[in-house]
């Protein structure tokens, strides 16, 4: 700015030509030294991060994508019985697991429940927690009270909630049942039939998934300046026109956000699922990700292959979801 | 919590007075009823842990009190073995966690650095990575390394799972903080460390307690990898040794919620002490995110 020292301004040009698009966060009001020598603080402060990721992530996801274009499974991998190791017989195959899993009809059954939960959880959630942060919002007697019990089922460990949620549910001496049978109804197989089963996991990430978005959207909330408001009633608009046109563009970069975090993370809700119904009854709740642990790791033999070929298709799907929310953000003129 | 940020709300909120008394028993009822929804599950599980054996699946609320559940889980389990593991390995957890995503937070945040895109992206990427694929060539790699069975190699797998969203938290948070902060800094002679360290991270505080309450919920509640890693009672995480005694015990409900409630307290702990920060912390990272 103003404020530009020369050697400042040269750090900037530097820093402009290394990298592309400014996010307004350049180093022009950095102390005056060269830009390799920031750089390299830089560096090193995100090294960890990047070196755990590569080690950790970047390995599995290369070796992923190579047993996916092999015929790999339990019998033919590289192991050791007793004393004796026993090579690798596997055998390169090239495209023909992505072929099967994208002709055949499991894969692509599995994909249609696992968007339709992933698009009812993130749905339900969003809208649940938009109301309560906007209730919470204002203010009355008792707020913190129900905001800690609201949060509440953020601060259980996922497990444990799960658990919980199962002795509810059970089928004979689960709580709902015996609400239900004394109320002269007949009981539900909760987890027993495939559409209840389908009901009850959706209903369980929603409980624990609302006091996150509520805490996140409450947030966003908090940083609307309220004269918007004020002004807005002295103009005569009404709540609901408040609301439409002062609270939802506001939210907009939060919810953007926490949108896109929670398709990705529900998409590859594993607990929920894998505690909850195992994937049962049958296949009916099985998503691609629980589908995919049970290649590798409950069926006989245990097949690798099919597994990280339905891996890498989670990951291109989410990859593709995310380029393309991106690209719709910015059409929009969002900076993201 | 209203008692730590008054001034955004009493700017924000609605004028005064202009609620109907039926409008408040609406506003009530729906908090109550959606309160009830949250808590009872957890309630209920308190409920029955204190109940004895035979009386465990009826839904009368208190009909005898006893700990009997718990004592009988602590002698039959190493359960204070377990919980000492999972204690160890979530700590460390959340120490490194919130160190190394609020460097790689502050980083990305202050500085512009080739490779500064592409880092976002990764850590947006590495969230989308399904858990249950990477299990196995990351037991590979602990192995190769010898990290199978112990606590390091557990935690640096939690490590990928906390830090991408942590560092995205930690930066938005960092973007809020004025630099001028930093300048004064440089101009006392601080270097880039330094004034992170002195004078940044400590006006934090709020971004520090949700990545530290996120990344120990994470490490705490993980049971996937601990029960593919851990080998043997003696390594086992409370989540790996519970899922364990489930298979084991069946459906006896009685030392389950028991172990499930001991499990809990710990979490509601860490809590406890984040929550104060939780929505100041949440509004500034993921507004800015």
């Amino acid at each position: 700015m103003a404020v530009d020292t020369p050697s400042q301004s040269v750090v900037k040009a530097a820093g402009d030509h290394a990298r592309g698009r400014s996010r307004g966060t350049g180093p022009k009001r950095r102390a005056p030294k060269r830009s390799l020598a920031t750089h390299w603080y830089a560096w090193a402060m995100v090294a960890p991060v990047v070196i755990v990721i590569a080690v950790i992530i970047g390995y599995p996801l290369g070796r992923g994508i190579y047993l996916s274009l092999t015929d790999a499974n339990e019998r033919n991998v590289a192991r050791t019985i007793g004393v004796n190791e026993i090579p690798a017989t596997y055998e390169f195959v090239g495209l023909d697991n992505y072929k099967a899993a994208l002709t055949g009809s499991q894969f692509l059954s599995t994909l249609g429940w696992t968007v339709l939960w992933t698009v009812s959880c993130v749905t339900i959630t969003f809208a649940l927690g938009l109301v309560f942060a906007n209730i919470l919002n204002r203010k009355f007697a008792g707020r913190s009270v129900y905001r800690m019990m609201l949060i509440l089922p953020w601060a259980i460990p996922g497990f444990v909630s799960v658990f919980a949620w199962r002795f509810l549910y059970d089928e004979r001496r689960g709580m709902l049942n015996q609400i239900l049978t004394g109320a002269g109804l007949d009981g539900v197989p909760w987890l027993n039939d495939p559409t209840w089963a389908k009901f009850a996991v959706i209903a369980v990430n929603v409980w624990l998934g609302v006091p996150f978005m509520m805490v996140a959207l409450l947030g966003g909330l908090q940083s609307i300046p309220g004269e918007l408001y004020e002004a807005a009633e002295m103009d005569g608009a009404n709540a609901w026109q408040r609301f439409r046109n002062i609270t939802l563009p506001g939210l907009r970069s939060v919810s953007t956000t926490v949108l896109l975090l929670s398709t990705i993370w529900t998409f590859n809700m594993f607990p929920v699922i894998f505690l909850l119904t195992g994937g049962g009854p049958g296949d009916a709740t099985q998503i691609l990700v629980t589908q995919a642990y049970q290649f590798s790791f409950q069926i006989s033999p245990r097949d690798f292959a099919q597994s990280s070929t339905w891996g890498v298709l989670i990951l291109v799907l989410l990859m593709a979801f995310a380029a393309i929310y991106r690209r719709v953000l910015r059409k929009q003129g969002e900076v993201w | 919590m209203t008692t730590t940020t008054p001034t955004p709300q009493a700017v924000n909120a609605p004028i005064r007075g202009r609620r109907s008394p039926l409008a408040s028993v609406a506003l009530h009822l729906t908090l109550i009823v959606a309160s009830v929804i949250a808590v009872f599950p957890v309630l209920w599980v308190l409920l029955t842990s204190l109940k004895p054996a035979k009386y465990a699946t009826t839904t009368d609320f208190f009909k005898e009190t006893t700990v009997e559940n718990y004592t009988n889980l602590l002698r039959d389990t190493p359960f204070l073995t377990w919980f000492g593991n999972s204690l160890l390995v979530a700590g460390l957890t959340t120490v490194v966690g919130v160190f190394i995503s609020a460097t790689t937070g502050y980083a990305v945040s202050r500085f512009r650095f080739p490779g500064k895109r592409g880092l976002m992206w990764t850590l947006l990427i590495t969230q989308m990575f399904p858990v249950a694929v990477l299990i196995v060539p990351i037991y590979n790699i602990m192995a190769s390394l010898g990290l199978l069975n112990r606590s390091a190699g557990l935690v640096i797998t939690y490590l990928t799972i906390a830090v991408p969203f942590c560092a995205w938290m930690m930066k938005g948070f960092f973007d809020g903080i004025p630099r001028e902060i930093d300048e004064s800094g440089y101009v006392d002679g601080l270097t880039p460390f330094g004034t992170f360290w002195r004078l940044i991270l400590p006006l934090a505080k709020p971004g520090i307690a949700v990545t530290a309450f996120y990344s120990f919920i994470t490490a705490w509640g993980e049971v996937a990898y601990a029960s593919a890693f851990m080998v043997g009672d003696e390594n086992m995480t409370l989540a790996g040794g519970l899922q364990k005694f489930v298979n084991q015990y069946g459906a006896q409900w009685g030392p389950m919620t028991a172990a499930s409630v001991l499990i809990a307290i710990p979490a509601a702990l860490v809590f406890l002490f984040a929550q104060r920060h939780l929505v100041t912390g949440m509004s500034a990272g993921a507004v800015k995110g």
